[in-house]
C-alpha cells in the first residue's frame, strides 16, 4: 500500500435497512418458536411419577395413619392436603363429603395441626378421610411439590401421581376428579 | 400496606413516565416549546418512584410477607436475611422491576446532570427513553405484577433455589442490570440525535461517560458471573455459552464497538451514521437477551419461567422499541451528514477493523444462541455448544488482537506502514519466542498455542502507547485504555494457559489415602455431617500439599437443602499465586470410598483478574472524561466571570 488511498465508509443505500432486516427475521423466528402448538403446557414434574415415600404419625385415636404403601392396592384414590386453620379447606368439606359419599376413598395429610384444632374441624365440617397422616414439619407436602393448603392429588392403583387439583374442591370440580378417579382406573 | 404502597409508586411512575413522553415530544414543536421545562423534573421524580416501588418490594421480600404472591413463591421464612433480599430480584416479576427502577434512575441521573447536549436533542432523548419505559411499565402493571396479593396465605414460601443462594450471586444480577440498561441512556442519546439530526463530536462526547459506565458494570457482571459458574457449578469450567452468559456478552460486544467508534467520532468527526446504530444496536442486544431469557423460550438454567403470554407481550415491546429505532435509523442515516475523510491504515482505520471484527463475533455469538430455535422452526432438536463458539469466535478474534495491539500505535488520519512496523518489531519478537518455546514443549492445542503466544505479544504491546510520553502527563484516558488492552492479554492468558496445562483427575478413595495432582498431593482425612441456617451437607476434610510447601485444609461440600429440596455441591477452592486447586466432592461408593474429582488450574485466576482490569481501565478512561468535562466547565464559568468584572 505505498499510496493509501482516502476513504470514507459510505455504505451502500440498502444497508442502512440491513439491520431492520436482519432484526425482522429474528421476531417472525421468535413468533413460530413462541405459537408453535407446543408441548409446552406446564405440568408438575411429579404427574405421572411414583408418589414420594411418606409414613406419617396418626394425629387423631380412631383414624389409622397415612402412609404412601396405602396407595398400591389397586383402587385409585384421592389424597387431600389440608388444615383446621385454612379457611378453602372448610369451604371445599361439603365437596369432599360428597366425593366421600361416591364411594371415592379419601386420604388426608394434615398440615401444621394440633390435634385439639383438627378434632374440632372434623367435628364441625365432618370426616370424609379413610386415614390422615400428620406432618407437622410440612416435609411430606413439600416432597409432593405442593405449595399450600388445600390441595389434592389423585392417585392410581399403583401408587402413582395421576393428577394435582391446586385450591379448593368447588361443587363443579366434582365430576371433573370423578372422572379422573375412573381414568386412573 | 407495603405491597400496596408499591404498586400505587409504580403506578404514578408510569403515569409521569407518559407525562414525560408526551411534553418531551410537543416541547420539540415551535408552540409547545415550553413543555420542556417539566420534562427534566418529571425525570427524576419518575425515577424516584420507581425506586420506591423497589424498596417496598425488598421490604416484603425482608419480612417474609407469604400474603404477596411473589414471596410466597420464590421465598422462605427460614432463609438468612441476605438471601431473602437478594430473593427480591431471583424471579421474574422482580427482576423485570429493577430493571424499570434502574431505567428510571438513569434517566432520572442524565435529566439532572447532562447539560452538553442542545436542550432540543435531550428532549428528544428522555422523550424516546420515557417511551422505552413506558413500555416496560405496561408489562410489569400489566402482566407481571410483582405485588400480588396471595389469598388463601400460604403457610410456608417454596424456598428460593439453593444455586441461587450465594454471596456473590446475590449482587450479580443487579450488576449485570445496571449494565444492561445503562446502555438505555445510549439507546436514549441515539433516538435523540436521530430526530434532531444532531450527530457530531459533542453528541459522542456527552454519550461516551455513560456508555462507559454500563460497559463497566457489564464487564464486572459478566467476569463476576463467570466465576460464579466456576466455583458453584462445580464443573471446573468457566465459560459454558449458556444462552444467559450470551445475552450478557452480546450487548457487551456491541457496547465495547460502540465504546470505539464514539471515540472516533469525538475526535475525528467520522463514523457518524455507525456509531448511531450502535447506540441503537447495543440497548436492542439487552432486550434481546433478557427477552430470551425471561420467555423461556431457549432452555437455559436461568429462565424463570415458561409462559408464552409474557413471552408475546416482551416480544411485542422489542418489536415496537427496537424496530421503531431502526426504522428511524433507515430514514434519517441517509440524511446525517458524511463525517471527515480518513486513510485505511491510521487509527481510525483500524477502529473500524476492531468495529467490523466485533460486530462479526457479535454475530457469531447471536447466531449460535438462537440457532436452536430455528432448528426447532424446521423440526428439528439441536444444542450449539462450543465446538462451535469456541473456532468460530477465535476466527475473529485472532485478527482482533492483531489490531488490539496496532491501532493504539497507529496516528490518526494517516500513517506510514514501515515506520509502524518498527514500533511493533518487540511485540512480534516476543509472539515468535513465546512460539517456539511452545513447539519445544509439544502438546498444546491449536487454540491455547495461538492464545499464548498472541497473549504475552498483547501484553507487551499493551504498554508501548506510554512510550515517548511524559507519564505524569498522560491523560488519564490513555491509561484507561493501557490498562484495558493489558487487561485482555491477561485475561487471554488465563484462558489459554487454563486450557493448555489443567490437570483433571477423577478418584475413589477411602479415608487417609493420598493421591497426586500435578505438583499437589491430596490426602482425605474424613467425610462429616455438617449443618448450615437451610441446609445439612456431607463435608470432606482434605490436607493438601503442593511440593513442598506446609500442607493446608480444604473442605468441598455435597450440600442438601430442604426449602425447595435440592442438592447442591459446594466445591473448594485454593488459590496460589500460579494457579487455583479445585476439590469437590462426589458420591459415596458402596465399599466406603468417596469419589472426588480434583483439578489443578495453573494460572486460571488471571481470567478473572483480567476481567478485572479490563473494567479498571473503563474506570480510569471514565474518571479522565468527566474530569476534563468539570475542568472546561469551571474554566467556561472563570472566563464568563471575568468579563463580568471587566463590564464593570
Amino acid at each position: 500500500m505505498s499510496a493509501p488511498e482516502t476513504t470514507r465508509p459510505a455504505a451502500p443505500r440498502w444497508a442502512i435497512w440491513l439491520p431492520l432486516a436482519l432484526f425482522l427475521m429474528f421476531v417472525v423466528l421468535v413468533l413460530v418458536g413462541l405459537f408453535r402448538p407446543a408441548d409446552r403446557e406446564v405440568a408438575s414434574t411429579l404427574i405421572d411419577q411414583p408418589l414420594p415415600q411418606f409414613a406419617l404419625p396418626a394425629p387423631l385415636p380412631g383414624t389409622p395413619p397415612a402412609a404412601s404403601a396405602d396407595f398400591a392396592g389397586g383402587e385409585p384414590k384421592l389424597l387431600n392436603i389440608f388444615a383446621s386453620w385454612c379457611l378453602p379447606c372448610k369451604a371445599e368439606a361439603p365437596q369432599l363429603g360428597q366425593l366421600a359419599a361416591a364411594g371415592v376413598t379419601i386420604e388426608g395429610i394434615s398440615v401444621r395441626d394440633t390435634p385439639e384444632a383438627l378434632k374440632a374441624f372434623l367435628g364441625q365440617n365432618g370426616n370424609p378421610y379413610k386415614r390422615i397422616g400428620a406432618d407437622d414439619s410440612g416435609k411430606v407436602q413439600l416432597s409432593l411439590g405442593s405449595s399450600g393448603v388445600p390441595e389434592t392429588y389423585v392417585i392410581d392403583g399403583r401408587g402413582r401421581i395421576r393428577y394435582q387439583h391446586i385450591g379448593e374442591i368447588r361443587p363443579e370440580h366434582v365430576p371433573m376428579l370423578l372422572d379422573k378417579l375412573k381414568a386412573a382406573r | 400496606m407495603t405491597a400496596e404502597f408499591g404498586l400505587a409508586a409504580l403506578w404514578l411512575a408510569a403515569a409521569l413516565a407518559a407525562l414525560q413522553l408526551v411534553a418531551g415530544a410537543l416541547a420539540l414543536t415551535e408552540r409547545a416549546a415550553a413543555m420542556g421545562d417539566v420534562v427534566r423534573p418529571v425525570a427524576v421524580v419518575q425515577g424516584l418512584l420507581a425506586l420506591l416501588a423497589f424498596a417496598a418490594l425488598i421490604r416484603v421480600f425482608a419480612v417474609t410477607d407469604l400474603s404477596v404472591k411473589l414471596v410466597a413463591l420464590n421465598s422462605h421464612s427460614m432463609k438468612p436475611l441476605i438471601f431473602k433480599i437478594a430473593g427480591a430480584w431471583g424471579n421474574h416479576e422482580g427482576s423485570m422491576l429493577l430493571w424499570v427502577t434502574i431505567m428510571g434512575l438513569a434517566g432520572g441521573f442524565v435529566a439532572l446532570v447532562e447539560r452538553r447536549l442542545p436542550e432540543r436533542t435531550m428532549l428528544a432523548t428522555l422523550a424516546g427513553q420515557a417511551f422505552v419505559s413506558l413500555g416496560f411499565y405496561a408489562f410489569l402493571l400489566i402482566a407481571s405484577n410483582p405485588f400480588e396479593r396471595l389469598d388463601p396465605v400460604p403457610a410456608e414460601g417454596n424456598g428460593l433455589n439453593p444455586l441461587l443462594q450465594d454471596l456473590g450471586l446475590a449482587f450479580h444480577p443487579p450488576t449485570l442490570y445496571i449494565g444492561y440498561v445503562g446502555l438505555s441512556i445510549a439507546f436514549g442519546f441515539a433516538i435523540g440525535a436521530l430526530v434532531t439530526r444532531e450527530v457530531g463530536p459533542a453528541f459522542a462526547r456527552a454519550m461516551r461517560p455513560w456508555v462507559l459506565g454500563a460497559w463497566i458494570f457489564l464487564t464486572l457482571g459478566i467476569t463476576a458471573g463467570s466465576y460464579w459458574a466456576y466455583y458453584e457449578l462445580g464443573w471446573g469450567g468457566w465459560w459454558f455459552w449458556d444462552p444467559v452468559e450470551n445475552a450478557s456478552l452480546m450487548p457487551w460486544l456491541a457496547a465495547t464497538a460502540l465504546l470505539h467508534s464514539a471515540s472516533v467520532l469525538a475526535s475525528r468527526n467520522a463514523l457518524r451514521a455507525w456509531t448511531v446504530m450502535l447506540g441503537v444496536v447495543a440497548f436492542s442486544m439487552s432486550m434481546i437477551g433478557t427477552f430470551l431469557v425471561r420467555s423461556g423460550i431457549l432452555t437455559s438454567v436461568h429462565a424463570f419461567a415458561v409462559d408464552p403470554e409474557r413471552g408475546s407481550f416482551i416480544l411485542a415491546l422489542l418489536a415496537i422499541n427496537i424496530g421503531g429505532a431502526l426504522t428511524l435509523f433507515g430514514l434519517r442515516a441517509s440524511t446525517v451528514t458524511e463525517g471527515e475523510r480518513f486513510a485505511v491504515v491510521s487509527r481510525e482505520g483500524a477502529l473500524v477493523i476492531n468495529n467490523v471484527l466485533l460486530s462479526a463475533i457479535l454475530g457469531i455469538v447471536l447466531f449460535g444462541t438462537l440457532y436452536p430455535l430455528f432448528a426447532e422452526a424446521l423440526g428439528a432438536k439441536v444444542s450449539v455448544g462450543p465446538p462451535y463458539f469456541n473456532p468460530m469466535t477465535a476466527l475473529f478474534f485472532v485478527p482482533m488482537l492483531v489490531v488490539l495491539a496496532a491501532g493504539p500505535l497507529l496516528r490518526w488520519r494517516r500513517d506510514d506502514l514501515g515506520r509502524f512496523g518498527k514500533r511493533l518489531f518487540l511485540p512480534l519478537a516476543l509472539v515468535v519466542t513465546v512460539a517456539l518455546a511452545l513447539l519445544l514443549i509439544g502438546g498444546v492445542g491449536v487454540l491455547p498455542f495461538v492464545g499464548l503466544a498472541m497473549g504475552a505479544g498483547l501484553a507487551l504491546a499493551s504498554f508501548l502507547p506510554l512510550r515517548d510520553r511524559n507519564l505524569r502527563r498522560t491523560p488519564l484516558p490513555i491509561w484507561g485504555m493501557v490498562t484495558a488492552h493489558f487487561g485482555v492479554a491477561v485475561a487471554l492468558l488465563g484462558m489459554a494457559s487454563e486450557s493448555a496445562f489443567s490437570i483433571e483427575k477423577l478418584v475413589a478413595v477411602h479415608a487417609g489415602e493420598t493421591t497426586a495432582v500435578g505438583p499437589w498431593l491430596v490426602r482425605l482425612d474424613a467425610v462429616e455431617p455438617v449443618a448450615g441456617p437451610n441446609w445439612t451437607a456431607l463435608e470432606a476434610k482434605l490436607k493438601v500439599r503442593y511440593s513442598d510447601a506446609r500442607p493446608t485444609t480444604m473442605r468441598p461440600q455435597a450440600r442438601s437443602f430442604w426449602a425447595p429440596p435440592q442438592q447442591t455441591s459446594e466445591s473448594a477452592l485454593l488459590t496460589r499465586w500460579n494457579g487455583q486447586l479445585y476439590a469437590v466432592l462426589g458420591e459415596e461408593a458402596t465399599d466406603g470410598r468417596w469419589q472426588l474429582r480434583l483439578w489443578w488450574k495453573p494460572f486460571v485466576t488471571l481470567i478473572w483478574l483480567g476481567g478485572f482490569l479490563i473494567a479498571l481501565g473503563g474506570l480510569l478512561s471514565m474518571f479522565g472524561r468527566i474530569a476534563s468535562d468539570l475542568r472546561r466547565i469551571v474554566a467556561r464559568g472563570k472566563i464568563a466571570y471575568r468579563r463580568e468584572r471587566q463590564g464593570r
